[in-house]
């Protein structure tokens, strides 16, 4: 592992947080009255794609992974759709845990999914750049000792980050001060995005702190 | 009359009393008034509240309606309630421009009323709190509980000029002047002191008639408190004595007075004088010595009590740290505490000769704290050298988070209101975190998934206990019983906005035949559902095959137990429809059906004390067939590896022969006892008495409550084998159980206690329990508060009692580990790299094997559980007491403080029944096996005995010699072999 590759690292994440904060900001030059709190959904909506989209680029622009040998259009086609596929089963998977967690089954289904939504952004997405519709793969990824590059390792740290913000994102819900941001799953979203903001800043600096530490098997 | 806004309580009753004296109330604003006051109004406009940004939609809505009805004369009380200033000091603060256009707009409105105020009317605006500098409220802070009173009328109110610095009127003090103002009767439990100016007649210039007029409403008033506190000193003694006399004499000295003014009018002038004084000081006394005796909180005792409890929790915690040590034993426990109380008698016999008189409240907590003492004394005393510092927080880190959030939320009103919510929340984010835990640390998945496939291998963690959609599946069907036993739900009464689920309300409500009828066969299922997944279990374990009395119990008295339920509610949701001839029948059967039920149940609980022993035993002849190799292998060996491994085993098989020839000549006829279902032993006995525990606590409930006790019993049969897939077992002890799931256990006894249809607050206690089983005619007796008070804690029961499954659950699932090892039989690798002395589940019989680990580690499951619901009372305590001053202490955190009390001392006792049971139990194993041996050597034959682990058909015979289950045994020269069932 050198210094370089904990720089690219840094500067990835540096442009995620950096489309994330266009997210808020851009949008309200072409739509009137944006704001995230009033239109939530909208913002939700941009955000995904814009995540979405900077992940696709960088991940095509860096190649962190050994790119596979096989490179016919079949089978990135296949591999595409299998993308998607494991996309969208994620998200109905969280709306799922969601709705066991005790959100409303049939009230508000929108937001509880487009929660479902932006939270496999959060996770799934970076997931299906990094190791691709390989499930066996993710589940190495977190558990001890399973990674095996800094950029799983990053990987890793966003991953339980984003978990653990939308997670600390439902304490405010119960109380009573009657603020707007407190509607369901507004805190949510907002602890999911700063969760995996705080991973995108930390993933970097932890690796580069315990760089010393970290042996990768295959490196 | 217009604009008012009085403390709600006392706003109740007065307005109570406006419909009834036909007097016309209009009210636009708030529509929380719709929720206090419903029906009172005879015309209203409500206006959403919900938003505090929303600064405009009331306050408009107000100005929009309010001068064309004030114009209209179809009112006789107008009230308004404006929201815009409330919510400016939220949203903004007292000095944000939006609250100067804000005030502009409330002068603007005010200006407008005066303009178009009558004669005879009266102006009252008033706010019902202030506000701090940062514009929220709620507190005891100065700025918050004083707000402005501004009277006005068209006519002069006030004989002089009001002074510079307005004089400062107690909130209270509103209800009896409107009262009065209005006619009505001041209501009954009002303490206030009208407001003498405002009923001084200025027109008639005569100061002596206007002195009059005051002195006869400081009467009226005067005459209902003396009324008042004539008949709550009847009821309540924590008044002062001395100063209720002085009170009660300074009244009737004033009554006498004013007599004395009505009789003769004239030249009364100096009687006047005294008159009005004393009657406001006899106002003042009341509201003085009430306040003085409702709001007087003991600082220091609460500081003791928290600190005591404080000290004990903190008590368990070591106490629980030293049990599974290995120089651990209970002779230290006793001591201190036998010290302490001998030390507190000596204490209460020297007060009692002293005559010094002393609370016996104060007299237990010397006693505690004299136990306490030497404990710490102890502990500090041993930290230093030896015990790193880190043993003082023995828990992970999540566990002490989700422990420290809960505890936290104690203190919060918020929280506790939606607690219903949060502590299944909490319980899924711990069940999720096991299960991730158990995937983190590589038990899910063979290693070979773990690994990378390039690189080829990772040192694995040893074999996967479970596979990953075994543990998967456990989590997300506690999951799903979690989030379905959610629907049945209580609203707090606090909530404002929320109605609680119509399935807790018992079936005799319903009207529609058809679905009464369905929702009575899904009870009944749940009921069939919940005694045969019992039956099952037992089957599945074997202990139903011992000809034991308990067993029997099972077998027959529990379908007996099932039916009598149905029965009860049967009759119970139908009596309405009885035909009139058997309604003296029904009445008397749905009084004694539940007699039964409970009869059957204690003779039940009393059986299984009796022979709590639950096993099978099996003399049979024949040598026990000592290991027989059985892998399957056919064909001739092709490689080295076969090579190595058959011929072993052909050594072994001929080996066997000999032996088995040898002793066939030696002995013919050799008796074997075997026991069956040792194994389970002491679990079947928790689990029937929660079986039959739960079926009285059923009774008390209403029938559709027995979905959620199904549920229950589910969900804790899914725990329990979750958590046993973390727990490792390490024979030979010491054995603990971790504090996750101590704490789950904990947060899954408070979430039944929500499921069941209950909240902390005495408005939701069901008092119908009290006349289950139970003729109508009855006063309420110790009886009905014992049926009440088990309804309401049925749940703590439940898991107190059966807390010491979760010790012993880990040694249940080592049976379901090893089978599954075994059952692949394709297999044939693994078979072969089996170790030869792979020994049958011992199950529970490892526990007998060190019995000094067994309850040590009984001890500390106790005190780790005790530990985790003491630190919830412990929050409890500390929020009572430090939000004393809260607005809603009397609403959420006092009756919050008295359940959860309440239900520490109800969990405290069913935990030492549970491990009472467990030890019966433990001392009729041993006395079994004492006795067996000694019918052995009575045979006087060379004997073996075959434990058995459990009753599982379908398995090949593979006995094992086992250490011995106890030294006797091996001394007496049997040897004890242990078996699975052929």
């Amino acid at each position: 592992m050198k210094d370089t590759d904990i720089k690219k690292l840094l500067y990835t994440h540096l442009l995620c947080i950096f489309s994330i904060i266009l997210s808020i900001f851009i949008p309200s030059f072409f739509l009137e009255n944006f704001s995230i709190l009033e239109t939530h959904l909208t913002w939700l909506c941009i955000c995904s794609v814009s995540v979405t989209a900077v992940n696709l680029v960088l991940y095509l622009v860096v190649k962190p992974n050994v790119s596979s040998k096989r490179s016919s259009l079949s089978y990135k086609v296949t591999r595409f759709l299998k993308c998607c596929i494991y996309f969208l089963t994620s998200c109905f998977f969280f709306h799922v845990i969601f709705v066991l967690y005790g959100a409303p089954l049939i009230e508000l289904a929108l937001e509880t999914f487009s929660l479902a939504v932006i939270l496999s952004t959060f996770t799934t997405i970076p997931c299906l750049c990094l190791l691709g519709p390989n499930f066996k793969a993710w589940l190495r990824i977190f558990s001890r000792n399973g990674v095996t590059s800094i950029w799983e390792n990053s990987l890793q740290i966003t991953t339980i980050s984003s978990f653990v913000g939308i997670w600390l994102g439902a304490f405010p819900i119960p109380l009573d001060w009657g603020r707007p941001w407190q509607e369901w799953p507004i805190s949510c979203t907002l602890g999911a995005t700063f969760g995996y903001v705080a991973g995108l800043v930390i993933s970097p600096l932890w690796i580069y702190w315990n760089r010393k530490k970290l042996t990768y098997k295959n490196n | 009359m217009n604009s008012l806004s009085c403390h709600y309580q006392d706003a109740e009753d007065l307005s109570a009393a406006f419909p009834g004296l036909g007097r016309r109330v209009v009210f636009m604003g708030d529509e929380t008034w719709n929720d206090l006051f419903p029906g009172v109004f005879s015309q209203a406009l409500f206006f959403p509240s919900f938003n505090v940004r929303d600064l405009e939609t009331v306050d408009n809505g107000i100005m929009k309606h309010l001068y064309p009805t004030m114009d209209s004369d179809e009112w006789d009380v107008l009230i308004t309630h404006f929201l815009g200033v409330d919510h400016c000091g939220h949203k903004h603060d007292p000095y944000h421009p939006e609250m100067a256009k804000k005030l502009t707009q409330m002068d603007k409105m005010i200006q407008g009323l005066v303009k178009r105020l009558k004669n005879d009317t009266l102006l009252v605006v008033t706010g019902d709190h202030g506000m701090t500098i940062s514009g929220n409220h709620g507190g005891e802070s100065e700025l918050e509980t004083s707000a402005a009173l501004f009277l006005y009328s068209p006519r002069a109110l006030f004989p002089s000029a009001p002074a510079e610095e307005p004089e400062i009127i107690p909130q209270i003090s509103l209800v009896p002047t409107l009262a009065l103002l209005l006619g009505l009767p001041i209501p009954f439990g009002n303490i206030g002191e009208v407001i003498a100016e405002v009923f001084s007649e200025i027109e008639d210039s005569q100061p002596r008639f206007s002195a009059l007029a005051q002195a006869s409403a400081l009467h009226l008033n005067a005459q209902q408190v003396s009324r008042f506190l004539h008949t709550y000193s009847a009821t309540a003694q924590d008044l002062q004595v001395q100063e209720l006399h002085r009170l009660q004499k300074l009244f009737s000295k004033a009554s006498a007075d004013y007599q004395r003014l009505l009789q003769s009018p004239q030249g009364a002038e100096a009687v006047l004088q005294t008159v009005i004084p004393e009657l406001q000081q006899f106002l003042r006394g009341v509201r003085a010595m009430c306040i003085e005796s409702w709001a007087r909180f003991s600082l220091v005792r609460m500081a003791g009590g928290a600190a005591l409890l404080a000290a004990t929790c903190f008590l368990c915690l070591l106490v629980s740290q030293w049990a599974t040590s290995p120089a651990f034993y209970f002779g230290p426990l006793l001591k201190p505490t036998a010290s302490g109380l001998s030390g507190a008698m000596v204490c209460a016999g020297l007060l009692a000769s002293t005559g010094l008189k002393l609370d016996s409240m104060v007299l237990g907590a010397m006693a505690a704290v004299g136990s306490l003492l030497p404990f710490l004394w102890k502990a500090w005393a041993s930290w230093g050298s030896k015990r790193p510092l880190a043993s003082l927080l023995p828990m992970p880190g999540p566990v002490l988070l989700l422990l420290l959030i809960r505890f936290a939320g104690f203190f919060s009103d918020s929280y506790i209101i939606t607690e219903a919510r949060v502590a299944p929340f909490l319980l899924i984010s711990l069940i999720l975190l096991l299960v991730a835990r158990l995937h983190w640390e590589g038990k899910l998945l063979p290693p070979k998934l773990l690994s990378i496939p390039r690189l080829g291998f990772l040192t694995p963690a040893g074999p996967p206990q479970y596979s990953a959609m075994h543990a998967v599946g456990l989590g997300v069907g506690l999951l799903l019983c979690i989030r379905l036993a959610g629907l049945f739900y209580r609203c707090h009464e606090e909530t404002p906005v929320c109605s609680s689920s119509p399935l807790l309300s018992p079936l005799r409500s319903t009207v529609d035949g058809r679905t009464k009828n369905l929702w009575y066969g899904a009870c009944v299922g749940a009921l069939v559902a919940l005694l045969a997944s019992v039956r099952l279990w037992l089957h599945c374990y074997g202990n139903l095959k011992s000809p034991e009395p308990p067993v029997l119990f099972v077998r027959w008295g529990l379908p007996l137990m099932g039916l009598g339920t149905a029965a009860y509610w049967a009759l119970a949701s139908g009596a309405d429809e009885a035909p009139p001839r058997l309604r003296a029948l029904v009445s008397g059967a749905s009084v004694m059906l539940p007699r039964a039920v409970a009869g059957l149940a204690a003779s039940g609980l009393m059986l299984l004390l009796w022979r709590p022993v639950t096993v099978l035993v099996k003399a049979t002849t024949g040598a026990p067939r000592t290991r027989t190799v059985l892998t399957p292998f056919s064909g001739p060996p092709t490689s080295q590896a076969d090579l190595d491994y058959v011929v072993p085993q052909i050594y072994r098989h001929i080996q066997e022969e000999f032996r088995g020839r040898l002793e066939r000549t030696k002995s013919q006829g050799l008796l074997t006892v075997a026991a069956y279902q040792l194994g389970s032993v002491y679990s079947a006995a928790v689990v029937m008495a929660l079986t039959l525990l739960a079926f009285p606590l059923l009774l008390l409930h209403a029938e559709r409550i027995s979905l959620v006790f199904l549920l229950l019993f589910l969900q804790s049969f899914l725990l329990l084998h979750l958590l046993a897939a973390g727990i490792p077992i390490t024979t030979p002890g010491p054995f603990t159980v971790p504090w996750h799931a101590v704490f789950a256990w904990a947060l899954m006894a408070t979430q039944t206690f929500y499921t069941t249809g209950h909240q902390p607050v005495f408005s939701a206690i069901q008092w119908h329990a009290a006349f289950v089983g139970v003729s109508e005619s009855r006063d309420f007796t110790w009886l009905s508060a014992f049926l009440v008070g088990a309804n309401t804690f049925a749940s703590h029961i439940l898991f107190a009692v059966g807390c010491p499954l979760l010790l012993l659950w880990p040694f249940l699932c080592e049976n379901q580990g090893s089978q599954k090892r075994r059952q692949p039989p394709g297999n044939e690798a693994e078979a072969r790299v089996r170790p030869e002395e792979e020994q049958e589940p011992r199950m529970e019989m490892r526990l007998r094997d060190a019995p000094h680990h067994f309850s040590a580690a009984l001890l500390q499951l106790g005190l780790k559980y005790l530990f985790v619901l003491g630190i919830q009372i412990l929050a409890c305590v500390l929020a009572a007491s430090i939000l004393r001053r809260h607005l809603l202490v009397w609403k959420v955190f006092a009756p919050k403080f008295i359940f959860e009390a309440m239900g520490f001392i109800v969990s405290s006792v069913g935990l030492c029944l549970g491990i009472a049971l467990v030890m019966r139990v433990d001392g009729a194993v041993s006395s079994w096996f004492r006795q067996l041996v000694l019918t052995q050597q009575k045979a006087g034959e060379q004997s073996s005995l075959v434990c058995t682990g459990a009753g599982l058909s379908a398995r090949k015979a593979q006995p094992h010699l086992l250490p011995p289950c106890s030294q006797d045994l091996l001394a007496s020269g049997t040897s004890l072999f242990y078996n699975s069932r052929s």
